[in-house]
Order: structure tokens, then sequence, then C-alpha cells
């Protein structure tokens, strides 16, 4: 068994472990698998180091060091860090350096995390196997034919190859669960906006959280604790004191009540029902009420989804026009400029949602597509409302396959967008979500369940995730 | 007579318009600049005229992962306007409003849309007409884009240039109901709306800078009917080009009208140099732009107690300011309104005020404030800095008592103006003392004797002399002598020379 990170901060702290060897196998790690894997967009080797260096001549003077000492950590690239390439795997933002750091990146750093990496991802978050990404796909370190999720693909596959002990990723509709429910690795959606989005580089404002991808669930609950927390720098951030996660008692699951929401594991394939069931009984076993409940709502999750995230998309991405940074490309007027430099730097997904959220929000269809959304979303928040007065935590597959092969679906957009079926309710309803590896399915890939939970209910969440952990088999 | 005065001759004149029984139907959109410190969604410093894109960072840059706070203050001003134009302050969101243009960063604009902070007021114009107030909502305002190279114009520059300074500024739109039927009252409701805004401490009120900016949407109809089509009139950059606009614009449209055409949908550029409006886009090719709830803030909900600190805090505004001069001075009647108007609009109020409570004439404490100190205003506000207001109040006393003739009263207030010295210190260094009649008569047989050429050509009724004898007087009494009273001796010599045979 890996160690935790406490267990790597204790070792730092008491000079047990060197910071500096500890990178330097991460590093060396990364030198040997990286190429075949393609997790990262920028290793930050030199920086890394350097940051080790200093960590250990700090423990070394006997000063303090902050929670994450030497913890190397990777990060996704619609993270801004000042000083490295910010890409969002575009072509349109290929050598764009933000003059400023993402408030969870600052946050990580204040705690002497090693940030060793900008990770791979699609296209501005845009897709669920990071294949969509102008630097070409992420191999799944579990079997490198197949794809690791998406988008957040790359956080996921470096911390299953052991790149990184943690990562952060960003969750629009799934995109910090389901490729770490295809790596193996637990992911973690928290309530939005607990985690400020100050330097994330946005998707769909209105959806998009950043979250913790990581080993074990006390690692992703550690690293949620020091990157939650109000941010003035961020309107919808919530005025709610960080949650307290790390060393909660999770022996037992008296006295909870957990559905297991029948509209999202339905559809799912047998061998990840079997695992969902025995994930059920493993619950049941350590004390909990468990059973099968209905929310019909879920079922247009999808489609509202599939109008909010490209509209807002569709706004947000307007700024990348070649006039102030980014990739241009020259013509006799503006308009010519921005359409050419939009279209030679764009990806065919990234246009694909640009035109949807465009058409969503014409004049005239407003009310018919975006209004009606709207409505959908408020729908669903009451009908998930009216499950938790009902349960604690709501438990379904993180998605409906294991990791399936690269190129398999990428010329095929709804079968692309249906693997996010299960965790796009969460993001509309603004709750917390996580997804824990338990077993195998299909030719050995690894399977997630996720646990969802009431708003700013993360203690809950994961005290049943630690219970699936601990039972996995 | 300061140039002020007859601007308002002009001003007037220029109201009465014949349309051929149409007439014309004026809406406003204003575009006022807050005056914060600060710009709307981030801490740079909102100012004018710094050296371009040296007040920016990632928020009114746009850049990738930034995100907007909301500024307090600036709602502060919003609401501020909102309870001086009487409209309903009440709870609002922040749209986008989605189309690509350099000068905007994000390529869209962060404003207020189907629900604003505010709605449903009027303003009051000091004419007595009555103009709705459909909405004043807040948004940012873009960068300003310079064009060089081939004359400056967008079509044949060589590149473009922009200050992204202005980007994110904090801009409150009015937008009017189309209330306004002329051109003239199309630039005293802007007018009026001006001394608000800088009465409220919104706005710092000049147009010449853009920091109050002025769209004019225009239609004519024959009056009882619907309304005709509008055309929207943009580059009003002076309250004399808003009304030269109006006037050529419903000209343009009742022509068309009239030779049986009709009038098209679509956003006109007035020309200043030329006195005309060209087309610049039609309706068909007007944006979609797409708004939708910005994501990004929460609704903006002040709350009661905050409102109700505004409200208490409220500046007196200027027709409460000019109701209450009317009563102080006791005036009545067109030209005594027009002065109240004037020493309002340059804020002067307090000085007639002073002189009234100590006691001294209303209407000449109105006249030598409307006209000496307006003009002096008007040449350079600073030198009010110096006059106290007691000081002015004792100067009209003087007047009044007839210590200082008119001309002297008028020299010492200059000297005041600059020296900031009471006027008795003033008066007394000048040998500002009023001359005895008997002592006035015999200055201007004097002068009367010594010039005698000239008095038989005023004899022989060459009229402009009197001014020549007048003056003459005036030197040899060192400025001490009244002009009137000096015109009524020589008017005195003049029939008892003609009364001699």
């Amino acid at each position: 068994m890996a160690k935790t990170i406490e267990a790597i901060v204790a070792g730092v702290r008491s000079g047990e472990i060197d910071p500096v060897a500890l990178v330097d196998q991460h590093l060396k790690l990364i030198e040997e698998n990286e190429p075949s894997t393609n997790a990262f967009i920028t290793v930050l080797a030199d920086h890394a180091r350097q940051k080790a260096g200093e960590i250990a001549s700090r423990v070394a003077a006997g000063d303090p060091v902050g929670r994450l000492a030497g913890v190397p950590v990777a990060v996704k690239d619609n993270l801004c860090l000042r000083g490295a390439p910010t890409t969002c795997a575009s072509r349109i933002l290929e050598h764009w350096h933000p003059p400023y750091d993402a408030t969870v990146l600052s946050r990580l750093l204040a705690e002497d995390a090693i940030i060793v990496g900008k990770t791979n991802m699609d296209e501005f978050a845009m897709g669920s196997s990071t294949e969509h990404s102008a630097r070409g796909p992420t191999h799944n370190p579990r079997d490198m034919t197949r794809v690791p999720g998406g988008s957040s693909g790359g956080s996921a596959a470096a911390v299953a190859a052991r790149f990184a002990q943690a990562a952060l990723g960003s969750d629009t509709g799934g995109s910090i669960r389901q490729p770490a429910a295809f790596c193996g690795v637990v992911g973690l959606k928290p309530t939005y906006g607990l985690v400020s989005r100050y330097g994330l580089v946005a998707f769909a404002s209105s959806l998009d959280q950043v979250g913790p991808l990581a080993g074990s669930v006390a690692d992703a609950a550690l690293l949620l604790e020091i990157i939650a927390g109000h941010d003035h720098m961020d309107s919808t951030s919530l005025d709610a004191p960080a949650p307290r996660l790390a060393g909660q008692a999770a022996d037992s699951a008296e006295g909870l009540s957990i559905g297991i929401v029948r509209e999202l594991s339905d559809g799912a394939d047998p061998e990840v029902k079997r695992r969902l069931d025995e994930a059920a009984e493993s619950l049941e076993r350590a004390g909990a009420r468990v059973e099968s409940c209905s929310i019909p709502e879920v079922s247009y999750a999808l489609p509202a989804y599939y109008l909010l995230a490209p509209a807002e998309a569709s706004s947000n991405l307007a700024r990348y026009d070649g006039v102030r940074y980014g990739l241009r490309v020259n013509a006799a007027d503006t308009p010519t400029m921005n359409a050419r430099t939009r279209s030679v730097g764009f990806g065919a997904e990234v246009k694909r949602r640009i035109m949807l959220g465009t058409y969503a929000l014409r004049a005239g269809y407003y009310d018919a597509y975006y209004g009606q959304a709207q409505r959908v979303r408020t729908l669903l928040i009451r009908a998930f409302d009216a499950a938790y007065e009902r349960y604690d935590a709501l438990l379904s597959p993180t998605a409906p396959t294991t990791a399936f092969r690269l190129k398999e679906r990428v010329e095929d957009p709804i079968a692309m967008y249906l693997s996010d079926v299960c965790t796009i309710p969460s993001n509309l309803a603004g709750h917390p979500a996580i997804s824990v590896p338990f077993g195998t399915g299909e030719a050995g890939m690894p399977v997630g369940v996720q646990v969802m939970a009431p708003a700013l209910a993360e203690a809950v969440m994961v005290r049943v995730a630690t219970i699936l952990e601990q039972a996995a088999p | 007579m300061s140039a002020y005065g007859s601007e308002r001759q002009r001003r007037r004149e220029g109201g009465a318009r014949d349309y051929e029984g149409f007439e014309c139907v004026v809406g406003l959109e204003v575009h006022c600049e807050l005056l914060t410190a600060t710009k709307l969604f981030c801490g740079c410093k909102n100012a004018f005229g710094d050296e371009p894109n040296t007040n920016t960072c990632p928020v009114c840059l746009g850049l990738p992962g930034s995100l907007p706070v909301l500024n307090g203050h600036a709602v502060e001003l919003a609401m501020r306007i909102g309870l001086a134009l009487n409209c309903t302050v009440q709870p609002s969101i922040f749209h986008r409003k989605n189309y690509f243009y350099p000068d905007m960063p994000k390529d869209y604009q962060i404003s207020q849309y189907d629900i604003p902070i505010n709605t449903d007021g009027y303003l009051d114009l000091p004419s007595g007409a009555r103009v709705g107030i459909v909405r004043a909502h807040i948004e940012e305002d873009t960068g300003k884009t310079t064009h060089s190279g081939g004359g400056g114009r967008i079509h044949d520059a060589m590149y473009s240039l922009v200050d992204y300074n202005r980007a994110g500024v904090p801009l409150v739109e009015i937008v009017s109901e189309p209330d306004i039927r002329s051109g003239e009252q199309a630039r005293e409701y802007v007018s009026e709306l001006r001394a608000v805004l800088v009465a409220v401490g919104a706005s710092d009120g000049r147009m010449e800078e853009g920091s109050l900016r002025v769209d004019a949407n225009v239609s004519v109809r024959r009056p009882g009917e619907p309304f005709g089509t509008r055309c929207e009139i943009k580059n009003l950059n002076s309250l004399r080009s808003l009304g030269r606009a109006v006037d050529y614009e419903t000209r343009r449209q009742v022509d068309l009208l009239v030779s049986g055409g009709a009038v098209a949908q679509e956003t006109r550029h007035w020309d200043e140099q030329a006195g005309h409006t060209v087309v610049m886009r039609s309706k068909e090719e007007a944006e979609d732009y797409r708004y939708f709830p910005e994501p990004d803030l929460v609704p903006l909900a002040p709350d009661a107690a905050w409102q109700e600190r505004i409200s208490r805090a409220m500046a007196p505004l200027p027709a409460g300011r000019r109701r209450a001069l009317l009563d102080s001075v006791g005036a009545e009647g067109p030209a005594m309104v027009e002065r109240v108007a004037t020493v309002v609009a340059q804020d002067l109020d307090g000085y007639v005020m002073a002189a009234v409570d100590a006691g001294a004439p209303g209407a000449l404490a109105l006249s030598r404030a409307a006209n000496e100190l307006a003009a002096a205003c008007a040449e350079d506000a600073s030198l009010l800095d110096a006059l106290e207001p007691g000081h002015f109040a004792s100067l009209v006393a003087m007047e009044a008592r007839g210590d200082l003739t008119a001309t002297q009263a008028k020299a010492v207030l200059a000297e005041m103006l600059t020296s900031g010295e009471p006027p008795e210190a003033i008066a007394s260094r000048k040998g500002f003392e009023a001359l005895d009649p008997g002592s006035l008569r015999r200055a201007v047989e004097e002068v009367v004797a010594a010039n005698s050429a000239e008095w038989e050509r005023y004899k022989e009724g060459e009229a402009k002399m009197a001014q020549f004898f007048v003056g003459q007087v005036m030197k040899a009494t060192r400025q001490k002598a009244d002009g009137k009273a000096v015109m009524a001796l020589l008017a005195d010599l003049l029939r008892g020379s003609a009364g001699a045979p």
C-alpha cells in the first residue's frame, strides 16, 4: 500500500523522508513512463526540484513546513500557474503564460506542495476521454490501449501511474469522477462554491468546480480541506469555512440511510452493476440501511446539461479572439482575423459545443432551450432535496462502463456524452460527489462507485466513501 | 451679459420648429461613468487620461480564469441615481451581452437586462415637462480603440490600438421614455440629468471627456398617431450636437415621409462638422446579443438598511434647490426662473442664500450671482474658492444701500474673486465712496466744458457720444460715479442748453 499524504508529510517533517529524493523518485517514473502515457502537457522538473530543495533546507533549519510539505502534486492544465504555460490543451493558448496563480494553487503552494507538472486534458475540459487534446491523447496506465476518461484524464493517469501523490482536476459534468473511476483512483467534486474558481479557466461557470484526485479517500479529503474555503476573488465562493474531513472515524455506517438511484444504475454494464451491488452490501454490513430509490428527474439531466454547459461555454470562450493573447492568425480585417484564429485554434469538439451553445442562446429560442434547461435544473434540485429527506447519501456507478478503448467513441459524440450520464446530475444540483474504486469489471479495468451527498455534506460523503474503500475487493 | 446669456437666447429661438404637422418623438439613452475610485469588477484605478493600459489587471483584461467581483460603491452610486430619478430600486441580476469587439476584453459585456436595479422613474425638467425613466442599470464600460494610419478611419486604418484603462469602468445607463418632443427639450433633459448626476456625486458630468455619453432614438409621427419607425443616433458629444442632431434627424424623417418615402430602422452617426446623420448599420445587421444570466456573479439584493442609509444621505437635488432659491429670493417670472436655474446649475445658490439670510435684497443678490459670478465660474470655477459667502452678502448689502454704484460693485466683486478680501477693504482702497449729487453735477459740468466739440456733436443728436461723456466722468471721478446718474445729468444739461436761445 502506498504512503498517504499524512505519512509523507510526517516523514518530511521528521527528516525521515528527503523531499528532494521523493521528487526525484517521481520525476524518474515520469521520465520512464510519461512518453507512452502522455499524462502531462508540461513537466515542471526544475521548479519541483528547486521547491523540494527549499523545503529540505527549511526542515534542516528547523523551520515549520506546511501540511503538504514535499508532496508531489500534478495540476490540470486549466489552472493558472505563474511562470508556466497554461494551455487548456488548446492550440489557441499554446504559448500563454498567466501572470497570476489560481487561488487553489496558491493554497497548495502555501502548504508547501510541490507541483510536478500541468496535466493533459480534453481541450477546455470538453470531453470524456482526454482524446480531444491538441497535445494528443493520454493513455490509461492500467491498460495503455484504453482511455483514462476525461476531461481530467491527465490528472487521473498521473495519480494512477504514481507520477504524483495526488492531483487537482476540474469537474463540470464528471470530469474528475469519471477519469478517477476509469483509472482506479479516488476523485472528488466538491459542493459548488466550496472551492474558489479564481484562476480556473472557465468552461461552464455555473457548473465548474476544482477538486482532488488521489490514491485514497483520506488524501482526497485532506487536499479538499486545503483548497476549500471562501475566496474574495470569486463571487460565487460560499462564505463557509473549509470542512473538517481528515481523521474522521469511518469504522461504522450505523444510523446512515443510503439510496441507490435506479435511473443511474439500470443502464450500466452488468459487471459495473455487480460491483455496485457489492458496494451496497458492504455498506449494509457496516450498519447502513440501503435501499433502491427512484429519482426520475435525473433522466433529464444529460439533455439539460448539453444546453446549459455549451451556452455558457460559447460565451466563456469568446475571449479567445486573437486580439490580446494566445494564437493569432492574421487577416485584412478584425472579424476575419477573429474567425481564422478561432478556426485554426479550436478543435472539433470545442467548435461543436460553441455552436450548440450559440444556437441555444439565440434571440427567440432562449426560452425553449436555455430557459427550459434551467427549469429542469430547478426540478432536479427539488427532486434531490426530496430524496435527501429520506437518505443521507445516494449511490450509483460513476460511469455506466469501464474505460473504453482509444478512438472507440471519439467519432460518436452522443456515445461519448453518455459516459457522463451518472455524474452530470450532481453538477446541475451543485452537490458534492465522490468516485471510489471498487474492484474491476470487464477486462480487469477498474470500476468506480459514486457517493453523492447534499450541499456541504462532504463529511458524510467522505465517511461513506471511506467505508467503501476499506471494503473494496 | 455673459456668453451664457446669449446661449440661452439662441436656444429659445431654436426651440420652436414647424415640421409640417409632424411631431418629433425622442427617447434618450445616457451612459454615465460613475465616480468610483476603482473599476466595476476589479481593484484597478478608475481614471481618465492616464498612460494607456496602465490601469489594468487579469480581471479587466478578461484573462482566462479571472472572475468579476462587484464594486459596492458603484452599486451605492447606482442606487443614488435611482432614488434621484424617482425609480423603484429593486433586487437585480446581471446578464452577459455577447458580441465580438476588440476593445471588449471578454467579448461580452456584463450588464443588466430584464431585472435592472432601477426601474420606472421620472425626471421633472425646469420648464415643467416630465420625462419618464424606463430604467437605470449598471454595466461595465469597454476599452477605447484608436485607428491609426489612413486618416484615422476604421476602414482604411493601417492598424488599431486599444487602451483598456476604460475597460471595466462602471457605468449606469439611463433610458428615458420617448417623452421628449424637440431637440431643445432633449438638451434640457440631458442638462438637468447631468445636474442631478453631479448633485448625487455619481458623475463629474463631463460630456467632452466621455464621462456622460448620449444616444438618441428619434422618430416622427402626427400627434396622436402610433410611434413611427425610429433611428438611433450616435456620436453626440455635446449638448449642442444633441440638439442639432435631433432637429436634423426630425427634418430628415419628415422630408422622407412627406415625399412618400418611409423611415428605415437603422443606427445613424452624427457628423458634427457636416451637420447631418449618416447610416452606420441597418436593422438587418443588428447583432443578436444572446443575453443570459451572468453565472460568475450572484444576485444583487441591497438590504433595506443600506437603501435607507443611502436615501438619508442624499444631497439636495437641483429641482429642490431651485424651488428653495425662488422661495428665498421671493422672485417670480421667467427671467427670475432663468436666473435661478443658472445660479443652481453653477452651484452658486449658497451665496445668494447667505446674502438673503444677512438681510440683503434677494433680487439683487440673484442678479450678481447669475451674471457676474456665473460668468466668472464659466471662465474658471476655481475663482470661487476665494469667495466667502459672508463677503458676497456684505457686497450686495453695500450696493443695495447705495454705498457702491453698480459699476463699483462689479469692480469690487471681481477683485474679491482674486484676493479673497472683504468688500469694505477693497472699496476703501479703491477710494470708492459714493459721490454726493452736488459733486457729481460739478464733475459732469467740468467734463462737458472741457470737451466742447464732443458736446456739440451730442447736442446734434449723436447719441453714442453719451458713452463718451460717461466714460470721461468715470475717469474724472475715479469710477465713483454711478453711470445711470451721469446719463440723467447729461440729459438734464441737454434740456437746459436746448432751452437757451
